[in-house]
């Protein structure tokens, strides 16, 4: 089946929305397309009370005419101006003059002894499996990683009557304390931290923190937490841990998009390298739901070629930038986290390849056709991107399918001469 | 389909649906997703390639670690998948 | 850093890892110098399939050959290097092709490679997933490997052996004995082994090499889906053509439980991005007689760029023009199969002494001098041996 759209938006995130909003209030037909079986990605995702600015923006996309193809899973771009998207069995080609990738984050999960037992997740993670349904009142529960994802998850799940025990950030108190003093012109982002803090008031917070052990049979049953030269274990029942944020930059590398430092490059007007291809967001550099709300808007408008508009967010964008940075800065991690991994630690948790096996290789591609490392389902989103950070190694090369995809769907993607047929 | 009602796991939400987790039936809140109602279940969605048990890990679609058999399909992303009642859902 | 050797190879593929691993065995000191990652390249791609085929009775005495020499190795090879003698069963379509099948089934007689006829019913039962065929011809002996671990092995047993390894490192010319590397450094060798696959035209472009691309994907696990590695009589027409892209059936359980599926080939395609009609095609064809595969989920595709040379041939022995090289390149799809044959017959003529099979039919100077030792009459005879069938992309 074949689709046809003005703008089409990938990602249903606080950016995606935005995006699909702005342009089609300029009245362009608008898709907004996410795998999800609800919009709101992963901030704003559907089972949590959510912030009166998420609650705008969703219901402005529901009183909009923006198609929603929510469970969607794009997995190729076949030809310039296609995305092939695929749900359960069926597979579609969404046709578009612009396209808006709005693809957000996902967690950088580092490996340590005991990381892969059940039970053990990431902050996002937990969060995402307690709007799901998951249970967690009165279960004693770490918080660890790195990012202001920590106090977010942390509050989140307090409010659910879960008992947060301990929260621990791998950064040390002076550069969470500049990255605080970089909040006082935003009162409202300061008020937000002390309000999370609020919510689990009874935790203790340890800053230069990090779990050197998850420990268990056969799944979670203490986690152990190193802070300088101290180290001392906790019993718990989950450990939500995650290292900040990697950007989903998969979609953009396979369509051609120039990618600087990690990231999607893109101009004032959100437009990446190829002319008809915008991003919004977390891809372009990691700055927070009001950074990503602008984008989108500059996106969406600049997609819809309302381009004064555009112009004119997009300076207020170029305000925001510093609190991008400032993350940057705060939130950096510490090397010592490249240790915590023993010879027995698995890395790639598809395969089951362990750091000792990936230690004798120069290069992200030798690690994969030697050891299978990067080679499952997962396509290296999880083991890629702690070993960059563990060896410095480039990870990249990219093909399609962008996301695992049924070989029906596969092989149902059109070539450029097929253009005018409709598929089945 | 003949399910085995040995254990019913209610949860204290208002409205709940009942879907099938490794042949017994579990109670669920509606919009759950099945990577929570295995969870629930006290299953783990699958076995590694070395043979240990794993749970999710990104809660959002990206470490397939929750696969599970949905209604006679394999390796679906079960976080990503909504409960419905009567769903048939297979763990490793 | 200068040094000299009795041999170098140039190529750490699976090709010149069974030289470096055959000419440690014979005693030569042997460096290795490769320009990227152990078994990076076209080794990285295929399929890893170890199988006789008879598309000329030289390829037959080749891979039949090899395939043996595998089997004698394959207890010493380590776990990961995956070997599985999973066998090959060649599948028929129609009775047309059965008796292609019944034709096959003398001819690798003759080769001493036993091999059994399978009807419409006992298919089914070998591969209860095929949809209604009419039946196949299973070869048990065959066998398949994970290739960058094979090449890996045979590298670290030679090293282990004494030689030296050389990478990363480019070689920016080899002639007369000495191979200049890029860093400015130089090894002196009273023989190179130049076996860099399709990229061996870079040192010596008068190579009739030519690039023939390839697309696979991989699936997740289905375990029992397929029990041996299947392959579409129309294969051996698909590698046969010098000009025409093709596709043709031919899937392969890996130890796993992963499904790999081939297979295409592509000429005149310089770049390694998925061409998604070929990809089409390719799938489109295995899902015609593996139904079942439309509905797995499809982890990866790459591409691979074979070495094809005109006569399906590969280049094993002297290179005329400089009786400091030798060659062992070009050998298309077979690269995996007969690289320990390659490895043998290259350094029997390396060393004067006597080869299992006769190498003659190998020998690069068939392109150079334009007179062959049995060049045009096998080719005809390859023509006569193939049956003519329709189109089948």
């Amino acid at each position: 089946m074949n689709m046809r759209f003005d703008v089409l938006v990938v990602g249903a995130g606080p950016a995606g929305i935005a995006a699909a909003v702005s342009a089609a209030e300029v009245g362009r037909r608008v898709a907004l397309v996410d795998d999800n079986p609800a919009p709101g990605g992963q901030i704003w995702r559907k089972g949590a009370a959510l912030p009166a600015s998420a609650r705008r923006w969703l219901g402005a996309l529901n009183a909009s005419s923006v198609s929603r193809l929510s469970g969607w899973s794009v997995y190729d771009a076949p030809a310039p101006g296609v995305l092939s998207a695929e749900r359960n069995s069926e597979h579609i080609n969404l046709h578009y003059n612009k396209l808006i990738l709005a693809t957000g984050a996902r967690e950088l999960f580092l490996p340590f002894p005991g990381w892969v037992l059940p039970n053990v997740f990431g902050a996002g993670g937990l969060d995402a499996m307690a709007r799901g349904g998951l249970p967690v009142q009165g279960k004693r529960i770490v918080i660890a990683g790195s990012g202001p994802l920590l106090l977010a998850v942390a509050s989140h799940l307090a409010a659910r009557g879960a008992r947060i025990v301990a929260v621990c950030e791998q950064a040390p108190i002076p550069r969470l304390a500049r990255f605080a003093v970089h909040l006082l012109p935003q009162p409202a982002k300061l008020m937000q931290g002390i309000a999370y803090r609020w919510a689990f008031r009874e935790a203790a917070l340890h800053a230069r923190c990090w779990p050197v052990a998850a420990n268990g049979t056969k799944k979670l049953e203490s986690v152990t937490l190193q802070q300088g030269t101290r180290q001392w274990s906790i019993s718990c029942d989950y450990l939500a841990c995650g290292f900040h944020l990697v950007p989903n930059i998969e979609l953009a590398q396979l369509i051609g998009c120039r990618i600087e430092d990690g990231f999607v490059a893109t101009d004032d007007l959100q437009t990446t390298s190829l002319a008809d291809v915008l991003c919004a967001g977390e891809p372009t550099g990691i700055g927070g739901v009001e950074l990503a709300l602008v984008e989108g808007r500059v996106a969406g408008l600049a997609a819809a070629g309302n381009l004064e508009v555009a112009q004119k967010l997009a300076r207020r964008r170029r305000k925001m930038l510093g609190f991008a940075r400032s993350l940057r800065e705060a939130y950096a991690l510490d090397p010592q986290l490249r240790k915590l991994a023993s010879d027995a630690t698995i890395v790639c948790r598809c395969e089951d390849v362990a750091f000792g096996a990936l230690r004798p290789h120069n290069s992200w591609r030798d690690a994969k056709l030697h050891t299978r490392c990067g080679m499952g389902p997962c396509q290296g989103r999880v083991c890629g991107a702690a070993a960059r950070f563990l060896f410095n190694w480039n990870v990249d090369g990219i093909r399609p399918p962008v996301i695992p995809a049924l070989v029906s769907s596969l092989a149902a993607t059109i070539t450029i001469s097929d253009d005018t047929k409709e598929n089945a | 389909m003949v399910c085995a009602h040995r254990k019913v796991l209610m949860s204290d939400q208002a409205r709940s649906l009942v879907l099938i987790v490794n042949g017994s039936a579990v109670a669920v809140p509606e919009e759950s997703t099945v990577a929570s109602a295995i969870l629930i279940a006290g299953a783990h969605s699958r076995i590694s390639v070395e043979g240990e048990p794993r749970g999710p890990l990104c809660g959002m679609g990206i470490c397939f670690e929750c696969r599970a058999w949905i209604d006679g399909r394999p390796h679906r992303r079960s976080c990503q998948v909504l409960c419905t009642p009567g769903m048939d859902v297979r763990t490793a | 850093m200068n040094s000299t050797w009795d041999v170098v190879v140039l190529g750490a593929g699976i090709v010149g890892a069974a030289c470096a691993f055959e000419c440690v065995a014979r005693g030569l000191r042997t460096a290795v110098v490769e320009s990227g990652g152990i078994g990076g390249g076209a080794t990285a791609t295929g399929m890893g399939h170890i199988v006789v085929m008879d598309d000329s009775p030289a390829q037959l005495a080749l891979t039949c050959y090899s395939q043996s020499l595998w089997s004698a190795l394959a207890d010493r090879l380590r776990p990961e290097v995956e070997y599985d003698s999973s066998g090959t069963l060649w599948v028929a379509a129609d009775e047309e092709e059965m008796q292609e099948v019944r034709r096959k089934h003398s001819v690798y007689a003759s080769a001493r490679v036993r091999t059994e006829i399978l009807d419409r019913q006992a298919l089914a039962e070998a591969e209860p997933y095929l949809k209604p065929l009419a039946g196949a011809l299973l070869v048990s002996s065959d066998a398949v490997l994970y290739p960058p671990c094979a090449a890996g092995w045979l590298i670290r047993e030679a090293i282990q052996a004494g030689a030296g390894l050389i990478a990363p490192a480019r070689v920016l010319s080899a002639h007369a004995g000495c191979v200049h590397l890029e860093d400015g450094s130089q090894l002196r060798a009273a023989h190179i082994i130049l076996a860099c696959g399709a990229e061996s035209v870079k040192l010596l472009p008068q190579l009739p090499i030519r690039k023939r691309k390839g697309h696979l994907v991989i699936t997740d696990r289905y375990p029992g889906l397929v029990r041996h590695q299947l392959v579409e009589l129309g294969y051996l027409k698909s590698a046969h053509s010098l000009t025409e892209d093709s596709v043709a059936f031919n899937v392969q359980p890996r130890r796993t439980g992963q499904i790999l599926i081939g297979s295409s080939r592509e000429f005149g395609a310089e770049d390694s991005a998925i061409n998604h009609a070929i990809l089409k095609a390719m799938l489109d064809r295995a899902q015609l007689y593996l139904p079942e595969l439309g509905s797995c989920v499809a982890i990866r595709t790459w591409t691979g760029f074979r070495a094809a040379t005109p006569d399906k041939l590969p280049l094993i022995g002297p290179w005329p023009a400089d009786e400091t090289l030798y060659l062992a390149t070009g050998h298309e799809g077979l690269g995996i199969t007969t690289s320990l044959g390659t490895a043998r017959l290259l350094v029997g003529q390396l060393t004067g002494s006597p080869t299992e099979i006769p190498f003659e039919p190998y020998l690069p100077e068939r392109f150079v001098t334009g007179q062959s030792n049995t060049g045009e009459s096998e080719q005809e005879r390859a023509h006569g041996l193939r049956t003519s069938k329709g189109a089948h992309v």
